[in-house]
């Protein structure tokens, strides 16, 4: 009887597969695509807690325990690029956020051949290379020659060597991120504003809602899923900074280490010039075990404020 | 009154989108404008919007020695293409999968695409599998192979997906279609917003990329578009630092070091810049996120 049962089960769970095959098969290049690259990678982490040797490779090295850490936690650059990362990264999501919901309400507020111009132009950005926009940069910035100077002299103000001073970057990285990604977070948002169905706003134009009172009583209200959704993805990259940024834009220039240098810049130098590749996986571990606890906390706050709006 | 009001908060409306969008054009307006400028008044005078002396000299310096150059746009464009197919390829299949709602196995694939998106083994243990494990430094295979899948990519078309009517698969079901050509022949067909959109994204990754070439090439013929320009970067700078140490049959006084570094700039970006406006039209119906929720 019981074998009987369990004979049953097991053909139709392979019952299940083979009327799922075909679907299967076709999501089967990307499953092992991201089984090879995302999580054989994740037994890599082991790297962490050893003293690796490249000749030795992952599972011949030595254990040394938790040294990479404590070499790492030790030194101040601990401190250093986790207040960096975590600090622009909030700077980014809270300016980005506030200028991209602002733009894509008036963009919904103009036809839509006014919408395809403007559209255009604050994408423009979004689809140039770090490296060229760290051409821009310099073309702003340079010593003498940059728009930057002139204007600087132009006021009478005492000229500025901008890759030597790091306490402006925090103004430059925050300026150079919001021109290049807040066109793309508009598009999502203006996308979802004219998703919102127009029987609302009709309703709200019988009683006599003028056009502030429908923005703030209609639109942002039935955009938060889609910002609380933005919101969670972007807190759990907090721990991940745009490498590109914080390496072409500041010209990799070591003057600017203390306020423009991140995880991910730091990570790479280890790796590329110094060769610690134990201390680099750790913090890379590091890197990746925080941003995993920040993105299901803030998933939990949201389930418990408003269950409707959690991603999961 | 109220038509008067309502022409107000349009000129506002307006005069702030536009103030933006001027924002935003500007800096690339100034890297063409000192692309095609004369090189001692940009030294006199600064970069400006308006060359006070125009020149091609930058371009000249570029295309007289172009097969640095044509290298580099070969190899891009290779990539840029084989990497779009196949990735808008693997992309739209899973999406697809993930979109049926009657997959049995839909949930789990979707948290097997997205747990990646949240956690990953970072940039160490990646370096060493394609090093040590696969192989792939210094081959072509590792400049495109490493974006085949990027899971916001897939949720984006998932997005889409989802609103396509259920009606029209189950119908072509009817008609004895299997799986396959459901996807290929009917569902594929319907979605070109989406797959303009997406495509689009992924050939900008591509096009842009200097990271895969900055980790993993270091052979000559490899060197990507993006890369070269990173690398001229750093070599102009190290002649203009560094002239007094030149040999004497290099002028480095007549050597246009900015205007030819800004003209590989728009070189650089140049092309893609005219493909963008053509897939305007696809971008909001193809960007819809709003269904991105499970």
């Amino acid at each position: 009887m019981r074998a009987q049962v369990s004979a049953e089960r097991g053909t139709t769970r392979w019952g299940h597969f083979q009327k799922n095959r075909q679907l299967f098969i076709l999501s089967l290049p990307a499953l092992l695509f991201k089984l090879v690259f995302n999580y054989l990678p994740l037994i890599g982490l082991i790297i962490a807690f050893k003293k690796f040797r490249y000749d030795l490779g992952i599972f011949g090295s030595a254990w040394n325990g938790f040294d990479n850490f404590r070499f790492f936690f030790v030194s101040d650059n601990a401190w250093r690029i986790t207040r960096n990362t975590v600090l622009y990264n909030v700077g980014f999501i809270v300016i980005t956020l506030i200028c991209a919901l602002a733009l894509a309400v008036l963009l919904n507020e103009v036809s839509s051949r006014a919408v395809k111009v403007y559209q255009t132009a604050l994408f423009l950005p979004y689809f140039l290379s770090w490296v060229v926009v760290g051409y821009i940069a310099l073309s702003f910035l340079e010593q003498d020659r940059g728009l930057l100077h002139q204007l600087w002299t132009f006021f009478g103000l005492e000229p500025v060597n901008w890759y030597q001073e790091s306490n402006r970057w925090p103004y430059i990285l925050n300026a150079v991120n919001l021109w290049k990604t807040v066109g793309f977070s508009t598009l999502i948002y203006y996308a979802g504003i004219i998703g919102i169905s127009p029987s609302y706003y009709e309703a709200a134009k019988i009683d006599g809602a003028n056009r502030l009172q429908m923005i703030r009583k209609i639109t942002l209200p039935l955009l938060t899923p889609l910002i609380i959704v933005l919101l969670i993805i972007s807190i759990g990259g907090m721990f991940r900074a745009d490498f590109g940024l914080f390496y072409f834009i500041p010209n990799n220039s070591s003057f600017l280490y203390s306020s423009t240098d991140v995880i991910d810049t730091y990570v790479f130098r280890a790796l590329r010039s110094v060769g610690d590749v134990g201390m680099s996986a750790a913090v890379g571990l590091y890197q990746s075990v925080v941003g995993f606890v920040l993105v299901v906390a803030s998933n939990w706050i949201i389930k418990k404020i408003n269950s409707d709006n959690a991603l999961w | 009154m109220r038509t008067e009001k309502g022409s107000i908060f349009r000129v506002v409306t307006h005069s702030i989108l536009g103030l933006v969008a001027v924002a935003m054009i500007l800096p690339l307006v100034l890297v063409v404008a000192v692309s095609f400028s004369d090189e001692n008044t940009v030294i006199r005078n600064g970069y400006q919007f308006i060359p006070s002396e125009f020149s091609l000299k930058g371009y000249q310096v570029v295309f007289q020695n172009p097969t640095m150059l044509l290298n580099a746009y070969g190899v891009t464009i290779c990539i840029t293409l084989i990497g779009t197919v196949i990735s808008l390829m693997f992309t739209a299949m899973i999406a697809y999968v993930m979109s049926r709602k009657d997959y049995r196995y839909r949930r789990a694939t979707t948290f097997y695409v997205v747990f990646t998106m949240l956690f990953n083994g970072g940039l160490v243990p990646f370096y060493i599998l394609i090093v040590k494990y696969l192989h792939l430094k210094d081959t072509m295979w590792v400049l495109f192979i490493p974006y085949l899948l990027n899971p916001f990519y897939v949720l984006i078309m998932k997005g889409f997906l989802d609103r396509l009517p259920t009606e029209i698969i189950e119908s072509a079901k009817m008609d004895g279609a299997g799986e396959y050509r459901t996807f290929f022949r009917i569902v594929l067909p319907l979605s070109t917003p989406a797959l303009a959109t997406v495509g689009l994204f992924i050939s900008f990754v591509y096009w842009n990329d200097w990271w895969l070439g900055l980790l993993f090439v270091n052979q000559e013929n490899l060197v990507s578009l993006q890369l070269m320009l990173y690398r001229t970067m750093n070599s102009i700078e190290f002649y203009a630092a560094n002239a007094q140490y030149l040999s004497g049959n290099v002028d480095i006084s007549q050597f246009p070091s900015i205007t030819t570094r800004m003209a590989l700039a728009v070189l650089g970006a140049g092309p893609m810049m005219f493909v963008f406006p053509f897939f305007q039209k696809y971008f909001v119906k193809g960007l819809t996120m709003g269904s991105l929720k499970e």
